[in-house]
């Protein structure tokens, strides 16, 4: 089987098909989600994908009132805040996501360290099927 | 905000404040080149490429003119590539320069120009620049037991000095907008806001919303229109110009990565190397760095910088601020423009801005908002684009 070329593009597809996947150097072992062609740790590029299980903590948060259009564009506005964030997954890199399932209008409410888990939320169909990176409260 | 002059209008004004502040004249035919940062006029005003249009406003076509983006440190970038050109000796006179302009477009859309200059995989979750220094504040307020209170320390210091700089998009201190807003009320015959001081009124969320938890409207940096220029000389032909130049003592940038790969959430790597490479070439530390101006493009930022740079170590910046120590007549004067919280942040040009800062307080020059310090000969100068993607540190000396 074709090996997927450690890219963006990659990364996206596995998105839509409810994976989160990320690349391992094959010669240090150095974890990078999103994938990297090159090693950053040893220049090596020669990599292997490797499948996140998908729960984390979460390590940094914002609860955005003001958002970019296609943000605007769900149904999110002053009113209506969503929560964006940095979650540190169990195999010790970290992603950013959308914070699902927790109060954007409460932020006191949500806690630095609580554990997540991932959910893709895919928007569109078909060839226009475009999956954003979530965790929800495990 | 200028809602009468485009960037053309507001360079022209920057370049003869420029070009009379030269003590024994400067004829402009004898400057060599020019480099202009700009982040991204192509989007707020749908034009791009301004190197030649500045260069044909200020006469100096058909000379060289380069334009430099690195977000909001695009500027910055400018005055690095004009201190190489003179220290490899190619030109002796070239003009450094900035401009942006942001305030003819809404809200929403400012906030996705901007947004573009974030990681792709911050900006594709929905993260805004509010949102990522709302979410560095979240995890330095978990680290260090900070709290929104000391972030308003910050922004009522920066107001109390934009009360003094005329330049300055907000000159009114907290406690001068709250009187207005009562006024007005009183006027109107709404009912009259009763805060007993600055804080009350901060944590109010008729007075100060929330942009991007915890960044409220009073953490954040306004939408602006600006442009900034400086000249650089080479040294040995300084004092034909001023008997007062300023020296570059040192200078520094570094590149980051976004926060999912960041080494800290509450540091920029791309600082600690622009700060290893300034305070390398200077033979500096952080204590001979008597004022500052850093990029609190939001209140966090500042903090987060202040420990970048070694003014105070890390987690205790907010606490700096709370004890006074980065005011005016403090012993480490921050931000004595207003910031960009105050002075504005025209992105392009706010590098440049910065330094025009430095250059004022430096010189003696800053009128009422002068530091009350004597002997003031090192002022130093931080820049930041993106998710610190972009930091540039550079001191100046006066001799």
């Amino acid at each position: 089987m074709e090996v997927k070329p450690f890219s963006d593009i990659s990364y996206e597809q596995f998105l839509n098909e409810g994976k989160l996947m990320g690349s391992r150097c094959r010669k240090c072992g150095t974890l990078s989600v999103p994938p990297r062609p090159i090693c950053i740790k040893c220049y090596n590029s020669e990599m292997e994908w490797i499948e996140l299980e998908g729960k984390g903590k979460l390590a940094a948060f914002t609860c955005i009132v003001v958002g970019p259009p296609f943000m605007v564009e769900e149904g999110y506005d002053r009113k209506h805040p969503y929560c964006a964030g940095v979650v540190e997954l169990e195999e010790g890199t970290r992603v950013d996501a959308r914070i699902e399932g927790v109060d954007a209008t409460k932020p006191e409410t949500i806690k630095i360290g609580m554990p997540l888990t991932v959910e893709f939320l895919h928007r569109g169909e078909a060839e226009k099927m475009r999956t954003f990176l979530a965790f929800k409260p495990s | 905000m200028f809602k009468d002059k485009d960037s053309k209008d507001l360079f022209a004004e920057a370049f003869e404040e420029c070009l009379a502040s030269v003590d024994k004249g400067l004829d402009p035919n004898d400057i060599d080149a020019m480099w202009l940062g700009n982040f991204s006029n192509d989007f707020f005003m749908h034009q791009a490429h301004w190197g030649p249009i500045i260069s044909d406003l200020i006469g100096l076509a058909p000379k060289p003119a380069t334009r430099t983006e690195g977000a909001c440190a695009s500027s910055t970038l400018a005055f690095r590539d004009g201190v190489f050109a003179i220290a490899s000796g190619f030109y002796d006179i070239v003009l450094v320069s900035g401009v942006e302009e942001m305030s003819k477009r809404p809200t929403e859309e400012v906030t996705e120009g901007l947004a573009l200059a974030t990681v792709p995989y911050e900006g594709e979750v929905g993260f805004t620049f509010p949102g990522v220094f709302g979410a560095i504040a979240t995890a330095y307020f978990a680290k260090y037991g900070a709290t929104r209170d000391h972030l308003m320390n910050v922004t009522i210091k920066s107001h109390n000095n934009a009360r003094l700089n005329p330049k300055a998009q907000f000159n009114m201190s907290i406690s001068e907008i709250m009187n207005a807003r009562i006024e007005r009320a009183k006027k109107k015959g709404e009912p009259v806001p009763t805060w007993k001081d600055e804080k009350e009124a901060l944590w109010d969320p008729k007075f100060n919303p929330p942009i991007a938890w915890p960044m409220h409207l009073y953490d954040c940096c306004p939408i602006s229109d600006g442009a900034a220029c400086m000249l650089l000389v080479a040294e040995d032909i300084a004092k034909s110009f001023t008997d007062n130049p300023l020296y570059l003592l040192g200078m520094g940038q570094g590149s980051g990565r976004g926060l999912h790969d960041a080494p800290s959430l509450t540091s920029f790597e791309a600082n600690k190397n622009a700060a290893a490479e300034a305070y390398g070439m200077s033979g500096l530390t952080p204590k001979d760095i008597q004022f500052a101006e850093v990029h609190d493009c939001f209140s966090m930022a500042e903090i987060v910088h202040m420990e970048d740079f070694g003014f105070f170590k890390p987690g205790e910046g907010y606490k700096a601020v709370e004890e006074g120590l980065t005011r005016l007549d403090g012993p480490m004067p921050i931000n004595t423009s207003g910031g960009l919280k105050c002075k504005g942040h025209p992105v392009g040009a706010t590098g440049i801005a910065q330094l025009y800062e430095v250059w004022k307080q430096l010189r003696g020059e800053a009128g009422e908002r002068q530091i009350p310090k004597k002997d003031l000969h090192i002022g130093a100068a931080q820049n930041l684009g993106g998710t610190g993607g972009t930091c540039t540190f550079t001191i100046l000396e006066r001799r």
